[in-house]
């Protein structure tokens, strides 16, 4: 089916997004650089069109507990934020995670720690992939790239979070919040009518009631279930590994960058081969589950892997990891808010990989 | 005197005088003898199942000795995080508007870290039941003092007592929702005696129709005591919640619809 | 073809709709856009800017230093942004309330002075039009008419009747713009 073009930033890409892919509720509480996701759905007043409840949360803690809410009874919601907020909302995701609900999650990431930046970063990464709440538990991470990738996540999102009683979250960052670029979007789907037999929607006579729960006071029940989740995330690493090669085929050196550092490393790429350097760019789309295989790979095949985030240096420990010593992997990384231009992304390959 | 070999005779349906709700499970409850949650659920379930309500209840349960409210009651029931319990339940009612939805709370979730959440669900007038077990302490970890603890009152964190000057005053949360537009009913009850009983039952039974008239925020406090928190038996608990809980937190409707 | 512009002005010369408009345009001519702006809250009266990128390819980074045009409305973006320019760029600017003209010989300087001709025409709100339509006689890369058609998808409906005024604007500044 023909899909509707459109001018738009990535946080009205993402409201727009769930919309149409049929969401029930979005809780939300204002914070730069996301705002305008909880204003455009204010402003779209989908309770209208498709039904969907949108709502101004007193507070990111009592929005993350209106989707725990929400998604016990079946529904399909979300909330978004930055990185101050998402901080807060860490409690409700780790019992969302605990209770195992389906639900959709955005960090706009901006720069910090503490009250921080308004610009983009992507400082967040070990709270996002490693925990970030209490307890052993993961969420499934998207890292978009564009502001079409902004929209496809979405409903991606809906999908995997159901699949897996999972929450998702999708990892951005300001600048793809941000700016405008063309994306297409789907078709409306329409609400679901159907609900999971897990959710609680009333106790009929023929089913016993549904709990929704995190809680069991017995060790032995609490390991039990810890199991069941580590299972359920070695099924997750197994099967959804996503990411997306460019100019990897001859590469003699590995550029490994996720969200907007990746579009900054394609143009570092293309730079460094018009000087005739074979590099490649691996961009990591699931950043849990990380494509750690692949990475390993590739490892066999170039001389040196550079990677480049909007941080101190997280996401190079899992790309060390993949590595495993196999050839030399090293950092570079602008904070607090600047985002690396291509030229120091060569400079630093340079520098750090192919001369030393 | 009863003969030991005549209890089966005893035990016949026309001698029947009190029975288990159909609404609650068979599990054991796990409170202190004496404690007011177990009296709390069993007439909140009486009125779900008198209601016919069973298939159309949510229930939210806290954090706090009620936490695990879902072992207890026949109904669908999510668990929520501290104080979270009115953010949840808005959420439920919002997405699933034809159901009856409660949360069951503590003071320490309730008025303490949950304030926001209380306030402001009450304040959107989000079309729920409340109910507020007031026990003025930190039960089920071990007796802390909590927002409604009196003046004077001891527990493990003011152990000479609570200092108003240093720890604070006691919070009258109902006063204070009751004050916001978006509440309909709110009141406060007791369920140790018979007769007390009876009138919280019957507050419940109002919620329930107010819910179903979408009418907005119902808030029902039920002052209780906490024997183990408190250091006393069961009887000199209700007694002394008699002579020094109701004159701080009166017993009474704090607002009813003009009807 | 890759066209990497800098606009940049303060809060409330209509920089970041001037570059929407231009984004639209693209995308009316079937080509990938980026708009990234600078956002915050620099945005109230401290100076604005936004990175435009046209491109007959998918575009790499939406964020760069050095750019093929720079739009240039006053005199602190005129001190950031003329070294940013690629050595054979092009700076287009206003001549309003500049005490430091550019200065750089390896670039092409052009002067559209849309203020003061935004005056004449009685319609300040124009100004960027004008300024937009230098642009195009410059860097002919989008046609007139894809503009107008960007310029009904970017503005609400309830503006279309503020359309020949803009058009207007448009042709004014590709009569005016000149190579300094
Ligand atoms: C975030 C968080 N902080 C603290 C606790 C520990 N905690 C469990 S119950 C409780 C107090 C409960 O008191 P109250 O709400 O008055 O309920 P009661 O047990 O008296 O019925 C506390 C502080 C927790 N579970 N979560
Ligand atoms: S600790 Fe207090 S509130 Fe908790 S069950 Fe025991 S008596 Fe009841
Ligand atoms: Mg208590």
């Amino acid at each position: 089916m023909k899909k509707e073009l459109r001018l738009m930033k990535g946080n009205e890409a993402v409201a727009e997004a769930a919309i149409r892919a049929g969401a029930d509720g979005y809780f939300g509480y204002p914070i730069t650089p996301q705002s305008e996701i909880l204003e455009y759905l204010m402003e779209a007043n989908p309770a209208e069109t498709t039904g969907m409840v949108v709502l101004q949360a007193e507070s990111e803690v009592a929005a993350i507990n209106m989707v725990y809410g929400g998604a016990a009874c079946g529904k399909k919601v979300m909330t978004s934020s930055s990185s101050p907020g998402i901080s807060l909302k860490q409690e409700g995701i780790s019992y969302i995670a605990g209770a195992e609900l389906p639900c959709l999650i955005v960090n706009v990431v901006r720069g910090g720690p503490g009250l921080g930046t308004i610009q983009p970063a992507q400082s967040d990464y070990f709270q996002s992939v490693k925990g970030g709440g209490h307890g052993d538990y993961h969420l499934i991470v998207l890292a978009p790239a564009s502001v079409q990738e902004m929209a496809d996540f979405v409903d991606l999102g809906f999908d995997l979070a159901f699949k897996y009683r999972n929450p998702v979250l999708i990892l951005s960052d300001g600048a793809i919040g941000q700016m405008m670029e063309k994306v297409y979007l789907s078709q409306q789907k329409e609400r679901s009518k159907v609900f999971p037999d897990w959710a609680t929607t009333g106790k009929p006579a023929t089913r016993e009631r549904n709990i929704i729960t995190s809680l069991d006071l017995d060790p032995n029940g609490m390991e039990m279930h810890n199991h069941k989740l580590q299972a359920k995330y070695n099924e997750i690493r197994e099967k959804e590994v996503r990411y997306e090669e460019f100019q990897c085929e001859d590469a003699e050196y590995l550029l490994v960058a996720y969200g907007t550092s990746a579009r900054v490393c394609q143009k570092a790429v293309q730079l460094l081969r018009e000087k005739g350097l074979k590099v490649g760019l691996l961009r990591p789309v699931t950043l849990f589950p990380f494509p750690t295989k692949r990475i390993n790979d590739l490892s066999g095949q170039v001389k040196g892997i550079l990677s480049v985030e909007m941080s101190a240096g997280q996401m190079v420990e899992d790309v060390l990891l993949a590595v495993n010593g196999k050839v030399p992997v090293k950092h570079f990384g602008r904070m607090g808010g600047i985002v690396p231009t291509p030229e120091e992304v060569v400079e630093n390959l340079k520098s750090k990989i192919i001369g030393g | 005197m009863i003969e030991v070999t005549g209890i089966k005779e005893i035990i016949k349906p026309e001698n029947l005088v009190y029975k288990k709700t159909k609404i609650m499970t068979d599990n054991t409850l796990s409170y202190c003898p004496g404690c007011g949650h177990g009296t709390a659920h069993r007439i909140l379930a009486e009125v779900i199942d008198e209601e016919g309500l069973q298939s159309q209840t949510i229930g939210v349960s806290p954090v706090g000795c009620s936490v695990l409210l879902y072992n207890y009651l026949d109904v669908d029931i999510q668990q929520a995080a501290h104080g979270r319990a009115p953010a949840v339940a808005t959420a439920i009612k919002r997405l699933l508007p034809d159901k009856f939805v409660f949360t069951y709370q503590g003071d320490g979730d309730l008025a303490a870290i949950g304030t926001a959440e209380t306030i402001h669900a009450c304040n959107r007038g989000e079309n729920i039941l409340i109910i507020f077990i007031n026990n003025g302490i930190y039960g089920m970890t071990g007796g802390q003092m909590a927002p409604t603890t009196l003046p004077g009152m001891k527990s493990s964190t003011s152990p000479y007592g609570r200092d108003v000057k240093t720890m604070g005053n006691p919070l009258k949360m109902t006063d204070i929702v009751a004050t916001l537009p978006g509440t309909y009913y709110v009141t406060r009850q007791s369920v140790h005696t018979p007769a007390n009983v009876r009138k919280t039952k019957k507050a419940i039974r109002k919620a329930v129709q107010y819910q179903k008239l979408d009418k907005g925020a119902c808030f029902i406090e039920i002052v209780s005591n906490c024997p183990s928190g408190w250091k006393m038996t069961p009887v000199q608990s209700n007694k002394w919640m008699e002579e020094t809980m109701f004159p701080y937190y009166p017993l009474g409707d704090l607002k009813t619809p003009e009807e | 073809m890759t066209e990497e512009i800098i606009i940049t002005g303060f809060g409330g010369q209509g920089v970041l709709s001037m570059g929407k408009i231009m984004a639209y345009s693209g995308v009316m001519q079937d080509m990938e856009v980026s708009w990234m702006p600078s956002y915050g809250p620099e945005m109230r009266g401290g100076t604005a800017n936004v990175t435009v990128i046209i491109s007959s390819e998918r575009i790499s980074s939406p964020i760069v230093r050095h750019f093929d045009t720079a739009i240039i409305l006053n005199q602190q973006s005129l001190d950031k942004f003329e070294s940013s320019i690629k050595p054979g760029g092009v700076l287009i600017y206003d001549s309003n309330g500049i005490t430091r003209h550019p200065e750089r010989k390896d670039i092409v300087v052009y002067r559209v002075d849309a203020t003061e001709e935004a005056a004449r025409m009685n319609s300040s709100k124009t100004f960027n039009m004008i300024v937009l339509g230098g642009f195009l006689k410059v860097k002919p890369l989008i046609k007139l008419e894809n503009v107008i058609k960007g310029l009904k998808k970017s503005l609400p409906e309830r503006y279309h009747n503020l359309i020949p005024m803009n058009e207007k604007a448009l042709k004014r500044g590709i009569e005016i713009i000149q190579k300094v």
